[in-house]
């Protein structure tokens, strides 16, 4: 539905955005991940014809976004970051001036602001000056102006930045009944909003995309083995030597002091698929110390995420 | 076209449901009474010194004063200086606020061309401009109802009058499509349109092929065959011209983004 390949955006010697490519398929979810000022605004600016890339290809169902923009935009939904309402117009009114640019037929006029007004949950506030809303409301509108004329495509650039907890929980849910009548492409720095919501995760980072695949797929590639958290109480000076003194152990970190006294808290990092908590107790106790705590860690995306995007690690 | 009326309805209905037209109509009618009422009085004034310079004259049948002359082009000459201060705030959100509003992102990535918004805005802002400008009507037919008005030459000022507007309204917009800052908008087409107000006045220093150019330019020259009743189509095609070459720099101002790359 969505091909980019090697899409580049450069103004003057900055580089916003170069060698992207993926791809989204019909009825996917994809989640554009990635710190603030990452390039993801301008990557989706340029799908949405509303920026001409420097460099590559971008196409949206078929449709070239530089040749063929007005197919291109017959297609689409676009959710900029700030909703693109007019602050003096009404629900209603608002929504049937986008139905009727986007080429909604007179007919289909009213029951396409009907139906979106009710997908978003906006009906009992059809007649309610867009400058009044809250923030919530305002990004129900926003939504609302890419759904109305049921588009193909759906790029949501943050949908719910800004939102309070209960209106993102609210805006997800609207986003995942979508799913399946639309591809959506949708951005955000919120990592638990990608694993709650895509099935598709582009992590990208300087203008470059850093890693590709579901949020499953990430998580593993990324693990570098198994980390345990252990509380340990017992005299410190020996303890790190004996858990490095453990077949398979990678790495020991010392995390921090626990608030029981004496206690130390240690991340031990093992080599992956490899079991070393048995070995791990025993040890502990051959040596007279006290294990109050083990735990295992699992590496989460957001974990991934900071690896990732910060110059550590190059993928 | 129905892209076309779609962003046309939208820009009028947002100039009356706004304070904009009202606050705007509001202070041009009062500013334009209060010029007619003074004209009035003067030209009662002067119609007196007339009578009693006839009867002095030992009262023979002078012809009347001319109501046109006097009143009429005098009412339109100053009536234009206060549309060149009043258009530009007309003219100054038509694309500054789409811009700071991210509402352009919206347009611009509607299937919808930009000459379609660019036309949709422009007869917006003529209409309410012609609306308003109708409403002077009113100080025509005070003047029909006390003394005897050539309608001729009012019907052809107006004509001009509408034109004038267009062209205004047309370095209005491309000065609005040019920034995102409201204050920026207005103060550009202001200048703009100043300059070619006064560039006439240089063309007495200038040599006479250029004096010819600047005196053409000149965008109030052209009103004044209009207020004396001749509608010439040299100055129709000047002002039709102008909108044109206007307008035209404005759609390429909005196309100039996707070139940018």
């Amino acid at each position: 539905m969505i091909e980019v390949s090697e899409l580049a955006k450069y103004y003057g010697d900055f580089t916003a955005v170069e060698n992207v490519t993926f791809r989204a398929e019909k009825g996917e979810i994809l989640g554009f991940l990635g710190p603030n000022g990452a390039g993801k605004t301008t990557t989706m600016r340029m799908l949405t014809c509303f920026l001409p890339p420097s460099g590559g290809r971008a196409s949206v169902a078929g449709f070239d976004v530089v040749d063929e923009s007005m197919e291109v935009r017959k297609r689409i939904g676009y959710l900029p970051e700030q909703p693109p309402v007019y602050n003096d117009m009404t629900v209603q009114s608002y929504l049937r001036f986008v139905a009727k640019i986007k080429g909604v037929s007179s007919a289909g006029l009213k029951g396409a602001v009907d139906g979106v007004m009710e997908k978003v949950g906006l009906t009992d506030r059809r007649d309610s000056v867009i400058g009044h809303l809250s923030k919530g409301y305002r990004q129900r509108v926003g939504l609302g102006q890419a759904l109305v004329h049921e588009p193909d495509v759906l790029i949501l650039d943050e949908p719910t930045v800004g939102l309070d907890p209960n209106q993102i929980i609210e805006i997800r849910e609207v986003i995942k009944g979508l799913k399946g009548d639309h591809t959506i492409i949708l951005s955000t720095h919120i990592l638990s909003e990608v694993s709650m919501t895509c099935e598709k995760v582009v992590i990208i980072n300087n203008g470059r995309i850093v890693g590709e695949g579901t949020p499953e797929s990430l998580t593993a590639q990324m693990r570098e083995g198994e980390v345990l958290r252990a509380q340990i109480s017992g005299p410190t000076e020996s303890l790190e030597g004996v858990l490095r003194s453990i077949e398979g152990v990678v790495d020991v970190v010392l995390e921090g002091a626990a608030e029981a006294d004496g206690d130390q808290v240690y991340l031990v990092t093992s080599q992956p698929d490899r079991d070393i908590r048995e070995q791990l107790v025993r040890k502990l106790v051959e040596n007279g110390f006290a294990l109050k705590e083990l735990r295992a860690l699992d590496i989460t995306l957001e974990e991934v995420f900071r690896r990732l995007t910060t110059e550590e690690v190059v993928v | 076209m129905r892209n076309f009326l779609a962003v046309y309805t939208k820009e009028m209905r947002s100039y009356f449901v706004s304070p904009v037209a009202y606050v705007i109509a509001g202070v041009f009618l009062f500013l334009s009474g209060y010029l007619f009422r003074n004209i009035l009085m003067q030209f009662n004034f002067l119609c007196m010194q007339f009578a009693q310079q006839a009867q002095y004259m030992g009262g023979q049948n002078l012809p009347p004063l001319n109501l046109n002359e006097i009143v009429v082009t005098q009412f339109f000459g100053v009536m234009d200086f206060i549309w060149l201060l009043v258009v530009p705030m007309l003219t100054m959100r038509l694309f500054a606020e789409e811009k700071k509003n991210g509402t352009m992102e919206l347009l611009m990535t509607s299937p919808i061309s930009s000459v379609q918004v660019l036309l949709g805005k422009f007869f917006a802002c003529l209409s309410l401009y012609t609306i308003i400008v109708a409403l002077t009507l009113v100080y025509c037919l005070i003047l029909e109802i006390y003394g005897e008005p050539d309608w001729g030459p009012i019907f052809s000022a107006y004509l001009g009058y509408i034109l004038l507007g267009g062209t205004f309204i047309a370095v209005g917009v491309l000065a609005s499509a040019l920034t995102e800052n409201q204050i920026v908008a207005v103060l550009v087409s202001f200048g703009i349109l100043l300059l070619l107000w006064l560039i006439d006045w240089s063309a007495s220093f200038a040599g006479p092929t250029a004096a010819k150019i600047l005196q053409h330019i000149s965008i109030i020259e052209h009103l004044k065959d209009f207020q004396r009743g001749v509608i010439d189509t040299k100055d129709v095609i000047f002002y039709l011209s102008f909108i044109f070459f206007g307008l035209f720099l404005t759609t390429r101002v909005l196309e100039s983004r996707r070139w940018r790359r």
